[in-house]
């Protein structure tokens, strides 16, 4: 029962964790607090949900064009409005308004499209057989959607240690005025990081309806305060902060799912509370948060 | 100042007698008071209670809990919900300490929090759980209509007393720089969370009343985060920091949303999320900014 509950936590903490990367890339690059996230997110779902009824494409396919897709159509998007956002005075209020109004058209949009009911894609076309790891059995998708989640977090580390995008990127981090001065195309930098933020978003959708059950439109608003928990316990800006704030999260909720059920729901709020209150730069944190 | 307390108050008291959905009049006193209330902590102090549905939910649940268990009067029931309200607010005021988008989000999951608790299915015995509660022994519309009214006024004297005296100054000074007001002697915490318990005790009455109005609801009813994305858009949309701007959001999008939203409410879910990105781009300070910039005094 306990093993049960801390591997399980811990699958469900890798894929909280890709739940959270993108929110935690744009945030970390252009201090904007992106609450459309978990509507992009939906979006991705949506797109797995389409390509798998009407071409009978496997989602862990729907992966890679979703990632394409939404990072080819996201980096755009930055030079639309977002770039003056980051560069006004208060960026991140004003873009948690800007991106809030955005969720809630994104929303209206995705249920007139797909009317308010449940989506989900047969847990069975990532596998039929479960997956027997250190004596305890798991649905193949939920082995599948772990895994993914943790290629693309290497991958994010990747680019972000490994290239010289990644770099330059990180030194957006660490202070837009100083990366300005020293020549480096920050919008160019910040656009690609945009699209990243959403790519990654889409490929949490990807596997939103073997990890979370189904999609509908309405669903974001509260991925959105789960993917906030997750990536407020790590630390901002941070993906290894993301990862750890994730596999706390997840293994918290199978432990609280496994023992008192009825209040599981009550941890991500508590969780982000308790957080942001006691340990406000987070758990890996480094000064970059004015809380 | 009467100029604007006594109309609404009197439009509103009148209006059920040529106009007979005395429902729709009272929605409309709800999130004008509401809107009102976000006025109070965002525009004068600068916090964004996204969860400010907690304070709402949480005056309707002392309300009914009270009426339910005690068998209380309403009007002991309404002072219960401002004290349930209230308890919330001194429970949360550590928030503050958060700033901008940290604060808005915490409060959402606190209010997300609160519904979570009320609606456990373990405290059925004290809550009803989610299966809601109804409160038909003590229904009585129009007497309950009339009690709304008189806090929207008292909401309405609340918001025009922060505009014309030196607490309401000192807020928008804190808002606006914390340390300078700090240091010209403006007692920053305190100021504050007066503002803050001040929105609290306006939800929390209104809260009460609400239950009282509608008599059964869930607890997915009063802790709809529907509700504070409602009062805040209608606060943003007119001008918030006046008295007027709200009263003008309220009268313009809660008019459209009850002539078009409510067959179709994602249509007008996509109108006001473009609105609210529109108003961030180009208007960020309501409607009332383009009377400003005529050259006309809002109060």
């Amino acid at each position: 029962m306990l093993e049960y509950a801390l591997l399980a936590g811990f699958l469900f903490g890798l894929y909280f964790s890709l739940v959270g990367l993108g929110l935690n890339l744009m945030f970390g690059v252009m201090r904007i607090v992106n609450l459309a996230h978990g509507d992009f997110l939906m979006l991705g779902g949506f797109t797995a949900y389409w390509l798998f009824t009407l071409f009978h494409i496997n989602p862990v396919v729907s992966v890679l064009i979703a990632f394409v897709g939404f990072t080819v159509i996201g980096a755009p998007m930055y030079y639309l409005g977002a770039w003056r956002l980051a560069t006004t005075k208060d960026p991140e209020m004003l873009s948690l308004i800007l991106f809030f109004g955005l969720s809630q058209v994104i929303e209206a949009a995705a249920t007139v499209a797909f009317g308010a009911s449940q989506y989900s894609i047969p847990g069975v076309v990532l596998g039929a057989e479960p997956w027997h790891v250190f004596g305890q059995t798991f649905p193949a998708s939920w082995m599948i959607s772990g895994i993914a989640s943790l290629v693309f977090i290497a991958l994010l580390y990747v680019y972000l240690y490994r290239t010289r995008l990644g770099y330059l990127t990180r030194a957006v981090m660490a202070s837009r005025d100083e990366a300005l001065s020293t020549g480096i195309n920050v919008h160019f930098v910040s656009s690609i990081a945009f699209g990243l933020s959403l790519g990654l978003a889409a490929v949490a959708g990807v596997f939103a309806p073997f990890m979370l059950g189904s999609i509908l439109p309405s669903m974001g608003a509260s991925l959105n305060i789960t993917a906030f928990a997750v990536i407020v316990v790590g630390a901002l800006g941070e993906p290894l902060g993301t990862v750890l704030g994730g596999i706390i999260y997840g293994i918290g909720l199978m432990l609280m799912q496994t023992y008192f059920s009825s209040w599981a729901n009550l941890l991500p709020y508590l969780l982000l509370i308790l957080i942001l209150l006691v340990k406000p730069t987070g758990l890996l944190g480094k000064k970059v948060r004015r809380a | 100042m009467l100029l604007i307390v006594a109309p609404v108050t009197l439009a509103f008291a009148l209006l059920p007698f040529i106009y007979n959905n005395q429902l729709l009049l009272f929605n409309f006193v709800v999130f004008l008071t509401l809107a009102q209330g976000i006025n109070v902590i965002y525009g004068f102090t600068g916090y964004l209670p996204f969860g400010y549905v907690g304070f709402f939910g949480a005056g309707a649940y002392g309300f009914s809990l009270m009426v339910i268990h005690l068998h209380a009067r309403p009007l002991t029931a309404l002072l219960v919900a401002a004290l349930a309200a209230l308890a919330l607010a001194v429970i949360l005021t550590p928030l503050l300490r958060l700033e901008g988008p940290y604060f808005a989000i915490a409060s959402l999951a606190a209010s997300e929090a609160v519904n979570q608790l009320v609606s456990n299915p373990n405290l059925t015995e004290i809550t009803r759980g989610p299966y809601g509660i109804s409160l038909s022994g003590v229904f009585a519309p129009n007497f309950a209509y009339g009690i709304a009214i008189a806090i929207l006024a008292f909401t309405l004297g609340a918001v025009i007393f922060l505009r014309n005296s030196h607490f309401g100054l000192a807020l928008q000074a804190v808002r606006d720089d914390a340390v300078s007001a700090g240091m010209a002697g403006i007692n920053v915490v305190r100021e504050r969370v007066l503002a803050w318990l001040l929105s609290a005790l306006i939800a929390g009455l209104i809260g009460g009343v609400d239950a009282w109005y509608i008599s059964v609801f869930y607890p997915e009813t009063v802790f709809d985060p529907g509700v504070s994305i409602f009062a805040i858009v209608f606060a943003l949309f007119g001008g918030t920091a006046t008295v007027v701007g709200p009263i003008l959001g309220v009268a313009i999008l809660y008019g459209i949303y009850n002539t078009i939203g409510i067959t179709t409410p994602q249509y007008f879910q996509f109108i006001y999320g473009t609105l609210i990105m529109g108003l961030v781009m180009f208007l960020p300070n309501g409607m009332v900014s383009l009377f400003r910039r005529w050259g006309l005094n809002v109060p």
